[in-house]
């Protein structure tokens, strides 16, 4: 069996599971309950000033019958006195030896301020500290959260001055909402941090109720834009999170965040870079039990891969991640359609034809409708195989050009080199 | 199982809200999808489904509506696991076929509870179109004809509209109450009904070409008959469509046999065993003189009745019908299966040796609805062709050999289902409107 234990900046965790700071991260209670349950680590729900929260809070996109392929929340930090979080961070650590207990942090851009937090939550038995940089309603208007998260210069300041008094690893929790995440997370490094997570939620307005008009969640008749964040946020979370791995001058920890509800999810995340990940959504939707399945599932894949263990994975898919401009112009797939396996749905058909590049040909026969590509026009784009509802039915095949490999990049240092371009390329 | 407890009680139950957003998800939105090629009038299925699934049951139930005015009903009574579920992709998947039949249900149950209309009169054009029978065909033939603005006029000789679809459907696939009250929906609608007028005896075929510019004939078919064996009038023979029209009709008041024999081996005969069933009977056989192959019930049917306890009595023909006054006991030759005959199915020919003699109080014939001769005989002199008790159209148009009338339904058919019906009097109702341009300014 793999060994599933991690280390995580210094912090040992018994798996990279850890759950992150949020509501299911509330008290020491539901903490207690998670590592109960097999979550590995915890970021406690942000610490910080006294503040008071809404009601509703929280709205969901649903899709096709599917609950909760994205929720929304308006929630803000901890809504408990700071005195029995600590209480409770002292018992749980006292309890739990064994777990990684984080403590998420936000509090005025004050040195002194941070100061005074970095050595309560360290005093309480904290093995690491996470800053909330990325929580992007009601907190940024505050100048606090996301506010600091957007600017580098004041990621790399506060960094400084946490870094100034604390004696346990710094995470600083990146937000989504910038133009270039790198940027937030190569100011954190200069600040002295010693790994970044994320992505904390996007900025998000779920929907408008039809009958009253007014978004969701309703707050009264009003509402106003919250933080976005499960499945449907994923594909956003990977490529920040492998735009930072690739960076040479972040090349610090990376604990993932963004959508992770499988062992399947978890490791895709450790893949492209990450070397623990944190989940939120998945559990408020169905409960701390999930661990169960994530544990197992990510140990037998790694079994059956032949890694001792989750280390061998962090960052293994990232020498594959590169520019537009590195790809091989002249490797080409095009479709194929396997006749026995055919339902007849016709759905490739007029997604070809109605939104890509008319390469497959339909027509009625026996009652059925029978699709054929048509090999000499079609580009390999996938999306007649992503769309058809059956497995393996529509496969992707490599189709020998028999030219040799060229890049865009190589293109354009030696123009001649079209003469190698085939016409694949100009459809 | 359903329960035996109420002999009336829905077989399959409305979707709640929730199984049918879901049931409306999974449907794959084929591109010229089979089950709406599979429906007789052609409803554009993903279409209507794919509305349910965004919350548009206006316009879902609109979708069905334009091309099936009897949407509703047909929702309860179309053998869609032949039809429509049964051509859906799902199949091909092993995954279990979109509910289509609840779905459709689901839609125009919401467009009656919500005052929606099932079409909209179109402006008037000229012309006047006479329908006999407000069964399925004509109350079709009638919707399409005053949604293309033209008049029509349904002579209905019974007290109520619907034909089968009041009286002749397993009371647990339909009510005779909401067969009604989808009449009545037409009717709102625009739909002209004027029922207990008998054409021939009441209205003269004369009295209707002077007054109206095209007749539609959907007059269905009449009883069964007698079974033309030795004991066939005795007290406990019935005729299948009666004692369903009873059931439906009495409720309460309706008989069934402690032991029932039924003769025959079509749909109909399978509703009188599931309801006889249903009724108390205790013991239900099934007499067929061919085999289980040669059945033309439905594979699902013939299941439904095998799980009520039916039994199945094959290669059986009855000679005699035994009793003082009243059924006592079957005779039933032994048979065997010969030749194939013009149908194409090989006929029965008795074995010989001894009969069966089968303990019965009660037996349903259910050997076949018999032409309305009495009508049509009414109709030859016009030189409306006929084709072995049926009526004769051109199918492309519904036209008859009078180019003045036109048919549809069960007396052109000779027996199909309500969808068929509904295609055939929605297309004769076309056919005339485009024969009747010539009217137009």
């Amino acid at each position: 069996m793999a060994d599933l234990s991690v280390k995580f900046a210094g912090v040992q965790s018994p798996n990279p599971f850890w759950l992150a700071s949020a509501p299911p991260t509330n008290t020491g209670d539901q903490i207690m309950r998670a590592f109960d349950a097999g979550w590995g680590g915890a970021v406690w729900k942000t610490l910080g000033e006294p503040i008071v929260n809404v009601s509703s809070r929280y709205s969901t996109v649903d899709f096709n019958g599917q609950r909760v392929m994205g929720l929304n929340n308006i929630e803000l930090i901890t809504d408990r006195p700071l005195a029995v979080n600590l209480r409770e961070i002292t018992e749980v650590k006292k309890r739990y030896p064994k777990n990684a207990l984080i403590v998420s942090l936000m509090v005025e851009s004050k040195r002194e301020k941070w100061h005074e937090i970095v050595r309560a939550a360290e005093g309480a038995g904290a093995d690491g500290l996470e800053l909330n940089f990325g929580c992007p309603h009601g907190m940024s208007e505050r100048g606090m959260g996301s506010a600091v998260g957007q600017v580098p210069d004041y990621t790399c300041q506060i960094t400084e001055w946490v870094k100034e008094v604390a004696k346990t690893p710094v995470i600083v929790k990146l937000t989504p909402n910038v133009t270039d995440v790198v940027y937030p997370a190569r100011a954190a490094k200069k600040g002295g941090a010693d790994a970044v997570s994320l992505i904390n939620t996007i900025n998000s307005v779920t929907g408008v109720d039809l009958d009253t008009f007014t978004p969701r969640p309703d707050v009264g008749g009003r509402s106003a834009h919250g933080g976005y964040c499960g499945p449907a946020v994923k594909p956003i979370a990977l490529n920040m999170i492998s735009s930072i791995a690739k960076d040479p001058e972040v090349r610090i920890p990376i604990s993932g965040i963004g959508g992770i509800a499988t062992w399947r999810d978890a490791a895709e995340f450790i893949l492209l870079g990450c070397t623990s990940v944190q989940v939120c959504t998945a559990v408020m939707h169905y409960g701390f039990r999930i661990v169960e399945d994530m544990i197992d599932g990510l140990s037998n894949y790694l079994d059956e891969k032949g890694f001792r263990s989750v280390n061998d994975l962090i960052g293994r898919s990232l020498p594959s991640v590169t520019k537009w401009e590195e790809l091989d112009l002249n490797y080409k797939i095009v479709a194929r359609v396997d006749q026995q396996k055919c339902i007849g749905c016709g759905v490739c058909y007029v997604a070809c034809t109605d939104g890509a590049h008319q390469s497959i040909a339909a027509r009625a026969e026996h009652g059925r409708t029978h699709v054929e590509i048509i090999e000499e026009t079609c580009v390999g784009c996938n999306l007649c195989s992503l769309v058809c509802p059956v497995e393996g039915c529509i496969s992707m095949v490599r189709d020998d050009t028999g030219r040799p490999p060229l890049t865009w990049k190589q293109y354009q240092e030696d123009p001649s080199a079209h003469k190698h371009l085939g016409p694949h390329n100009a459809h | 199982m359903e329960s035996r407890s109420n002999p009336f009680s829905e077989l399959k139950p409305p979707l709640a809200l929730d199984a049918a957003l879901a049931e409306a998800s999974r449907c794959l939105f084929c591109f010229d999808a089979p089950c709406t090629r599979a429906c007789p009038t052609h409803i554009d299925v993903p279409a209507f489904i794919k509305k349910i699934a965004t919350g548009n049951l206006r316009g879902s139930a609109r979708t069905i509506l334009e091309a099936n005015v009897l949407g509703a009903s047909c929702a309860r009574v179309c053998p869609t696991e032949v039809l429509c579920e049964g051509a859906c992709v799902m199949n091909d998947l092993h995954a279990k076929p979109i509910k289509i039949g609840q779905l459709q249900r689901h839609a125009t149950d919401w467009a009656m509870a919500h005052g929606v209309r099932p079409f909209s009169a179109g402006p008037k054009q000229p012309g006047k179109v006479a329908i006999l029978g407000a069964g399925p065909s004509g109350l079709a033939c009638a919707a399409e004809l005053t949604r293309l603005g033209i008049e029509a006029v349904i002579f209905e000789a019974g007290k109520q509209g619907g034909g089968l679809n009041t009286s002749g459907v397993a009371e647990y696939k339909m009510t005779p109450e909401f067969a009604l009250r989808e009449v009545s929906w037409l009717v709102e609608a625009g739909v002209q009904i004027k029922t207990g007028v008998r054409v021939g005896s009441d209205l003269t075929l004369e009295e209707l070409e002077a007054q109206f510019d095209r007749v539609f004939v959907g007059v269905g078919l009449g009883r069964i008959g007698k079974l033309g064996i030795p004991g066939d009038d005795l007290d406990g023979v019935v005729d299948a469509i009666d004692f369903i029209a009873e059931l439906k009709l009495e409720r309460a008041q309706a008989k069934v046999g402690r032991r029932v024999a039924v003769i025959g081996g079509g749909n109909t005969s399978i509703d009188c065993v599931t309801q006889a069933e249903r009724l108390g009977a205790e013991e239900v056989y099934l007499i067929y003189r061919r085999g289980p192959e040669e059945m033309p019930a439905y594979r699902h049917e013939v299941e439904l009745a095998r799980a009520s306890g039916c039994r199945f009595i094959y290669l059986a023909q009855p000679v005699r019908i035994l009793g003082r006054g009243k059924v006592e006991a079957i005779e039933l030759a032994r048979m065997r299966l010969g030749a194939p005959d013009a149908s194409g199915r090989r006929r029965p020919e008795p074995v010989g040796g001894d009969n069966q003699i089968l303990d019965v109080d009660m037996v349903i014939s259910s050997t076949g609805q018999k032409p309305r001769s009495e009508l049509l005989e009414l109709l030859e002199p016009k030189g409306i062709k006929l084709d072995r008790g049926r009526v004769a159209v051109d199918e492309r148009t519904m036209r008859t050999s009078n180019p003045s009338y036109y048919a549809g339904g069960d007396c052109v058919s000779g027996g199909k289902e309500v969808v068929n019906a509904v295609a055939e009097g929605k297309l004769a109702a076309r056919s005339i409107a485009a024969d009747l341009r010539h009217l137009w300014k």
